[in-house]
């Protein structure tokens, strides 16, 4: 893992279980600033949990995780969440249309969202300013997870974090996205960490990538460690032998 | 009413059990069950409450009123049982709602300061709360279960534990007042009261029964909204921790 770029987020000796089972083992290892980093690995691997961990929705029973140098136990959770955007796999709406829905973290300061504001984010995600009075209910999967990441970009977070946000999407709107985390990386330095089972997308964009298996990090490093593993089994996950 | 009419009357209970045999509906041991223990339990209390009555004091007063808190609270906390510290909850719940009416009943001088008034007046003032306690909390319970992703959603985005509970906090306040708030609109329309259809068919004045049927009408209505709000306030917190992160409700009957 890069050495010369400071780390948005520090996982250290983290362990992490729910329901009597040991889901996270031992986490170590960084989240370099201003870059891009794919989590990678088969499902069950702990990755989606990772996340709520950095988002301080789950505190890990053991290890420390800083969050710009800072552990994550001294930030107060809703500064921290503000800060650490998440974007998850299910896209959940709540009941009202898409500028509801947009306006969400705002309101939640107790903030409207400015009109022009909300066509702009609509369109960075690739959807029509028209779509703001439609209720949520009605969109598609895709138009979901579009209007999930634009509301999470609301806050202006330092570090974003995006659960397999592309995997109900079509290719042209994928390519939008993958386009758009590339724009926001470029324009706000934002700090990105990007669940994808698309190892392609982990090769094109991400910087550098973590492989996860059985709550463990396998391997770490730049995105072309994909090319050719040192580890057995992350060789068989790249040939698409593990699921 | 003698002894031998109310007899007479088992035969309410018997069309039931005949039918039940004849349909083999398999109700009959229930039936049994039930008409046994109510008239053991009516008949106890018309005796205890003959007694407290009769002796007018303070400490009965207050036993009578502690064991029917006790008793609605064992009845409702089952429902709410994931919900951590529900049986203090319930227990707070009912003592603020009796301190409350009869504070304003006997402050105001509505109703006299005797156990005649205070007794059944606190039964159905309890009784009632505890209706609705129940039907809060299997709402409640409920809400918070199908809408977790919605609660994790609103925390995510820096939302506090309230507003992340607000609308399942405010949809189950609503489901269980409106039943109470309905049934009184078409009060003596559709149904006579049975405190007032009581009080009428042992000889009382029936405007004088509805004033007080009124009067308990008004009562029940601060008791379902009151109750609600009051154990939805004091439970959406438990479900939190300091890290304001949502915590998983405990197993139990819900």
């Amino acid at each position: 893992m890069d050495t010369t770029t400071k780390p948005a987020v520090e996982f250290r000796n983290v362990n992490y279980s729910a329901d009597e089972l040991h889901i996270l083992k031992n986490i170590t290892g960084t989240f370099p600033e201003g870059k891009i980093t794919t989590l990678v690995g088969p499902s069950g691997a702990g990755k989606s949990t990772l996340f709520k961990l950095c988002n301080g929705l789950r505190s890990p029973q053991s290890g420390d995780i800083l969050i710009k140098n800072k552990s994550i136990n001294d930030y107060d959770p809703v500064e921290l969440r503000r800060n650490v955007g998440i974007a998850l796999q299910s896209a959940t709406m709540i009941k009202g249309s898409v500028l509801e829905n947009l306006e969400l973290p705002l309101a939640l300061q107790s903030k409207s969202i400015d009109h022009d504001f909300a066509e702009e984010l609509l369109h960075d995600v690739g959807l029509q300013g028209d779509f703001l009075h439609r209720n949520a209910k009605d969109l598609s999967g895709g138009q979901r997870q579009k209007l999930s990441i634009a509301r999470t970009l609301v806050n202006r977070p330092k570090i974003l974090l995006l659960d397999e946000i592309t995997s109900s999407l079509d290719r042209v709107s994928q390519h939008d996205i993958e386009e758009l985390i590339e724009k926001i990386n470029e324009k706000y330095g934002t700090t990105m960490i990007w669940i994808t089972h698309n190892l392609k997308q982990a090769l094109d964009i991400g910087h550098y990538t973590w492989v996860m298996m059985n709550g463990e990090v396998i391997e770490t490093g730049e995105s072309s460690i994909l090319h050719s593993p040192k580890n057995e089994r992350v060789q068989q996950f790249v040939k698409g032998e593990l699921e | 009413m003698s002894y031998l009419t109310l007899s007479i009357t088992l035969v309410f209970v018997l069309i039931p059990l005949v039918l039940s045999k004849t349909l083999n509906l398999g109700l009959e041991k229930d039936t049994i069950i039930a008409t046994v223990r109510s008239i053991i339990q009516l008949l106890a209390v018309g005796y205890v409450l003959q007694y407290v009555f009769d002796a007018e004091h303070f400490i009965f007063i207050t036993l009578m009123i502690l064991l029917m808190i006790g008793a609605a609270t064992q009845n409702a906390r089952r429902k709410g049982a994931s919900i951590k510290g529900i049986t203090w909850k319930l227990i707070v719940t009912f003592i603020f709602i009796e301190v409350l009416t009869q504070g304003i009943l006997l402050g105001l001088n509505i109703t006299p300061p005797t156990a005649q008034y205070i007794i059944p007046i606190s039964g159905m003032v309890i009784g009632n709360s505890m209706v609705l306690g129940i039907l809060f909390l299997n709402r409640f319970t409920s809400e918070i279960e199908t809408h977790q992703d919605e609660t994790e959603l609103i925390l995510s985005l820096g939302g506090t534990p309230k507003q992340a509970i607000h609308n399942q906090l405010i949809a189950s306040i609503k489901a269980s007042t409106i039943p109470t708030i309905e049934s009184q609109k078409t009060i003596g329309l559709v149904q006579l009261p049975g405190m007032m259809s009581g009080q009428i068919i042992a000889g009382a004045d029936p405007v004088q029964a509805v004033q007080f049927q009124l009067l308990i009408l008004f009562l029940l209505l601060t008791t379902a909204v009151v109750t609600s709000i009051m154990l939805g306030f004091l439970s959406y917190p438990t479900l939190f921790n300091e890290r304001m992160q949502f915590l998983k409700l405990k197993d139990g009957e819900s």
